[in-house]
Parts: C-alpha cells; sequence; structure tokens
C-alpha cells in the first residue's frame, strides 16, 4: 500500500511541477513567438494564442538589423554602462569586503555596520538628492551620472567579506615573510582566490545594470543616451507605431543573458541568491 | 608578531613612504576608502540633504526654508491612495512570495520528483528578463481587446473580456503577478538551499514514529525554514515598499484613478516630473520612516524568536 501510495504521488508531483513550470515559461515563449508576427498585427491584437501561423515572418527581425538605428545605441549604452559598472564595482567593493575580512583595524566594526545599514537604506529615498548633485556637477544625462551611484555596492561589499573570511590567512603571513608587500599579496595572491565570488558578483552587478530603470530614467535625458528598458519603455505606448522593434528587441536585450546563463549556471544562481550567505 | 613588527622597521628604514604606506595599519584604511568616500558622498550626504530638502522649496535658483508645509502637503488623498496600493502589493507579494515558493521548493527537493535540475531551471528563467520587458509581455497579454491571450482564455472558459488596466483590482493583480513571475524561481533557490541544512536523520527518526507526510513538513521541515523565511519576508517587503518599475511598464506615468500610483511613483511624480524637489523629498522621509518602523517590529519579532533558537 505504501508504495501505490508514492508511485500516484510521484506522478501527481511531476504533473503538478511540469504545470507549473510551464505556466512560468509560458510567457517567455508567447514573446518568442509574437516576435515573428507581423507588428500592426500584434499592435492590434496583442499577445493572442489563436492567431494566423502562415502570417509569421522575420520582418521584425530584418527591420531591426537594418533600420533601427537608435535601438542598436540604446544597445551599445547598456553595453558600455554594465561593463564599466561591472569593472568599477567588483574592483571597488571587492577590494573594501576583502579588507573587512582579513586586517584588524580600528573602525572595521562600524564600517561593517554602515555597509550592513546601507543595505537597508532603499536607493529610491536618496534619489532626488542624488539627482540634485548630478545636476550640480554637471552629469545628468551622461554614463558617469548613472554609474557613479551603483560604484561601491553594498551588496557585493557584503558577499566579498563573507567570502574573503574563508581565505587562508596562512598565505598572506607567508608571502610577507618573502618580502611581498600588502598590495601585490591582494592583487597576486588573494584576489585570484576570489575569482568565484568575482564570478557572483560579475552576474549581480551586470544584471542589475542591465535591467536596472528608475535611476537611468531620471539622469538620462535625451534619446541617444538611453539605456535599452528606458529606450524600450518609450516604445510602449498605445499610439507607438513602432512595435516591431519593441518585440524583436525585448527578445534580443534577453539573448545575451539567457547565453551567460547557460554558460555561468552557477553563478547566477550564486549572484542572485547572494543574501543567502547570511541565512 | 614579533618578525612583522621587524619587517616593518626594516622598511620603514629603506624607503619611508613605501613603509608608511605598506605598513599593516595604513593598508587597511586604504582599501576601504572607496567604501568611505561613497558612503560620505553618495549614501550620507545625500540623506542629509535629502532631510533638509524637505524643509524646503526648491526651484531652481531659488530655495527658501518653509518649515512644515511639504509635511502638511503630503498627508491628501492621492498619498493615502499611493500608500494604500503600496501596503497592498507589499502583503500579497509578501505572503504569494512565501508560501509559494515553500511549497515549490519542499516538492522540489522531494524525491518523488526527476527532471529536478530542468525544473529549477525553468522556474528561475524569468528572473532573467528585466521587468520592463516582463511588463511588456504582460501587458500585451493581458491587453483589452477580445484577442489579447488572457481574454482569450476568459472567453473560452465562458466569462467576459476584462479591461485589465482599467480596474483597481485587475491593476493590482497585473503588478502582483509580474512581480510573482519574475521572483518565484529565486526564492524557491533561497528555500532550495536551506532545506540541504535539514538533517536527514530527523525524518528517518519521524518515519520510525509514523509520521504522515503533513507532519514530517509541519515539525520537522518548517522549523528548519525559519531562519531563510524571515530573511525572503524581510527583502520582500523592502522591495515591495521601493515598487515602481511594476506600475511604470503598465501605465508609464499615470494611471486611471491612481489605481497603479505607488510611494516611489509618487515621489518620481511630485520630484521629477513636476520639479518640486522639496516636497518628493519630504514623501522619501516618510517613506524611509516606515521602512524603518517595519524592519524595527520585524527586528524584535525576529530577534525574539533567535533569543529562543540559541
Amino acid at each position: 500500500m505504501k508504495k501505490q501510495q508514492s508511485s500516484t504521488l510521484k506522478w501527481v508531483t511531476n504533473i503538478g511541477m511540469a504545470i507549473v513550470c510551464l505556466t512560468a515559461l509560458f510567457p517567455v515563449l508567447m514573446l518568442l513567438l509574437s516576435s515573428f508576427r507581423p507588428s500592426s498585427e500584434l499592435m492590434r491584437t496583442g499577445i493572442s494564442l489563436k492567431f494566423d501561423w502562415s502570417l509569421l515572418n522575420l520582418d521584425n527581425y530584418i527591420y531591426i538589423f537594418s533600420q533601427a538605428g537608435e535601438y542598436w545605441t540604446w544597445y551599445m549604452n547598456s553595453l558600455i554602462i554594465s561593463a564599466v559598472t561591472i569593472v568599477l564595482s567588483l574592483f571597488f567593493s571587492a577590494m573594501v569586503g576583502y579588507a573587512l575580512a582579513v586586517y584588524d583595524f580600528k573602525g572595521k566594526n562600524l564600517f561593517f555596520t554602515f555597509v550592513v545599514f546601507i543595505l537597508m537604506v532603499p536607493f529610491e529615498i536618496l534619489m532626488l538628492p542624488l539627482f540634485q548633485m548630478m545636476i550640480n556637477f554637471q552629469l545628468v544625462n551622461s554614463y558617469l551620472g548613472v554609474i557613479l551611484p551603483m560604484v561601491v555596492a553594498p551588496i557585493a561589499v557584503f558577499f566579498f567579506r563573507q567570502y574573503a573570511l574563508g581565505l587562508p590567512v596562512q598565505l598572506m603571513d607567508a608571502a610577507r615573510i618573502d618580502g611581498a608587500t600588502e598590495y601585490g599579496i591582494y592583487f597576486k595572491i588573494m584576489l585570484p582566490l576570489m575569482a568565484p565570488s568575482l564570478g557572483a558578483m560579475a552576474i549581480l552587478q551586470g544584471l542589475g545594470s542591465w535591467n536596472n530603470f528608475l535611476w537611468p530614467l531620471i539622469v538620462l535625458r535625451s534619446n541617444d543616451m538611453f539605456t535599452l528598458p528606458i529606450g524600450l519603455a518609450t516604445l510602449l505606448t498605445p499610439y507607438g507605431n513602432n512595435y516591431d522593434v519593441l518585440i524583436a528587441g525585448s527578445v534580443m536585450t534577453v539573448i545575451p543573458i539567457i547565453i551567460l546563463f547557460i554558460f555561468f549556471q552557477r553563478y547566477f544562481v550564486a549572484g542572485l541568491t547572494v543574501g543567502g550567505v547570511k541565512g | 608578531m614579533a618578525t612583522n613588527q621587524s619587517i616593518e622597521v626594516t622598511k620603514k628604514r629603506s624607503n619611508p613612504i613605501i613603509g608608511f604606506l605598506n605598513s599593516k595599519k595604513v593598508v587597511p584604511y586604504i582599501f576601504v576608502s572607496p567604501f568611505i568616500i561613497s558612503f560620505l558622498i553618495l549614501t550620507l550626504y545625500p540623506a542629509i540633504r535629502g532631510v533638509i530638502m524637505s524643509f524646503q522649496s526648491v526651484l531652481p535658483g531659488q530655495v527658501e526654508f518653509i518649515g512644515l508645509t511639504n509635511y502638511e502637503r503630503v498627508f491628501n488623498p492621492t498619498f493615502y491612495k499611493a500608500l494604500t496600493n503600496t501596503t497592498i502589493y507589499v502583503i500579497l507579494t509578501v505572503t504569494i512570495l512565501t508560501i509559494l515558493p515553500i511549497i515549490l521548493a519542499v516538492i522540489l527537493d522531494s524525491r518523488f520528483v526527476k527532471l529536478k535540475t530542468l525544473f529549477r531551471a525553468s522556474l528561475f528563467m524569468p528572473a532573467l528578463a528585466s521587468t520592463i520587458v516582463a511588463g511588456m509581455i504582460f501587458r500585451l497579454m493581458f491587453g483589452e481587446t477580445d484577442t489579447a491571450a488572457a481574454n482569450q482564455i476568459l472567453n473560452w472558459l465562458g466569462m467576459g473580456s476584462v479591461e485589465w488596466r482599467f480596474n483597481a483590482w485587475s491593476g493590482m493583480f497585473l503588478m502582483v503577478m509580474l512581480c510573482v513571475w519574475r521572483w518565484l524561481g529565486v526564492n524557491i533557490l533561497y528555500f532550495l538551499a536551506a532545506l540541504q541544512n535539514v538533517p536527514s536523520e530527523l525524518y528517518e527518526a519521524a518515519d520510525i514514529d509514523g509520521a504522515s507526510l503533513f507532519q514530517k513538513f509541519w515539525y520537522v521541515t518548517l522549523p528548519f525554514l525559519k531562519p531563510v523565511t524571515i530573511f525572503v519576508v524581510t527583502i520582500s517587503i523592502i522591495n515591495g515598499f521601493r515598487m515602481f518599475e511594476e506600475s511604470f511598464v503598465f501605465w508609464e506615468a499615470g494611471s486611471p484613478g491612481n489605481i497603479g500610483l505607488t510611494v516611489v511613483g509618487y515621489i518620481y511624480q511630485q520630484g521629477i516630473q513636476q520639479n518640486d524637489m522639496g516636497f518628493g523629498a519630504a514623501i522619501g522621509v516618510i517613506l524611509m520612516l516606515i521602512i524603518f518602523v517595519i524592519s524595527f517590529i520585524q527586528l524584535i519579532l525576529t530577534g525574539a524568536f533567535k533569543r529562543g533558537d540559541a
């Protein structure tokens, strides 16, 4: 009887999970499918379950590759901003997190308290004064204006500290005896050991920056400076005639992330569930 | 320790500047200096500036103190509407995004389920889409016309079409659905990680005692999930109060009857679009107070739990 019960359970849970997963994937599949529909029809009907399959074609993609210049401007803006954000925030945050983990110094606990405290303060509360600062520094509508507030990410500092706590400190003493400077020890010995955490944070910061919306929306003012989310959002009007760029462009924004996801799945999971290190 | 000091001494003798920069007293501060600088300039200063601004009328080239006027203006029907919307949104997303992931994680972790990696990856997939792209899909699926996917399903079930973006209840439904769709997979991963910490002997012991599946879940699994549950609830609450994009993507700057207005949306509307920064800052200060009070209450509640555990 026990065996029979567990085989029923097996069927129920597997089929149930399959249904849940299909529901989760359904919107993605619909997006993909709809990107091959004529944009004028898509604008009229929305994403439909029943539509004329014979009308599917590549026109939206052909248009976006041949004519939608502003889309690729947004794409470049997003790429540049994300790349610079990743490099700078990893460089600085790793340094800070490392120091908080391996050194003993006055104020260490205070600094760490600040890190945790900033984690709790929503960025949205600071955005108006920050915007005013950007106006004063004349950084409105510039890459730097978008990037600057993201350069030292408290969540990354926190993550790097937790990771660096597990580094072999004996290596540092050995290197010191060999005459290495503290900076040499960090860049040549310890930083390479932190590679997995760098991977996870690169994904976290990259995804966050690639998808960031509110702050770029405030800082970036002209069409040629927009990032992808801001640019695509401007196309989301009921009167728009740009649904070809909107739908095919949306698919194209997800593709680089999905490719990265397939290759670096482990880092993605670590990066997106970074808070888990606490529990 | 003695060797370290002697090395420092010899280095200092060889080159005082390098010796100073390389001393173990100075190095940590150089390493944390990016954080100190960014904390002072990009967090502390704006925070103070924001509080000051909330007592000012800020116009280009003309700033004056107006006392509590901004705060008196904040408590108006529109703000209450935004606060109510945000609170309902927080309650719904926190509830759904805690209970559903726990159940799904437990099922995924059980020995009954095959293809665990495939299921996990496909539930995680929506988290990779930005809110804007995800919102666009939802907007086109939940369109007003009979031909949009959601209404096609309703019609097929014999129900009438719904103007999704124009009713208060369906507007809230759209925002909550969008959030749940994107975050479900991530939260499942949190709970899956926590489930690995449950010692299997406990389940064996429960089996010997003849516990049912539900009893095992309730008395063995759930207590182990408490810390991660507290964590998930905390970030869900904070993210809920920060919500802006889920509303913006459906209605841009203004929704009919403000059915989609959130507190951050109100800050954006007043501070950026109306250029009334002092007023916007006052809303921000109130939002900060609300979040602090909630975090404080939560700290007391969870702190009490922790004392019991230790």
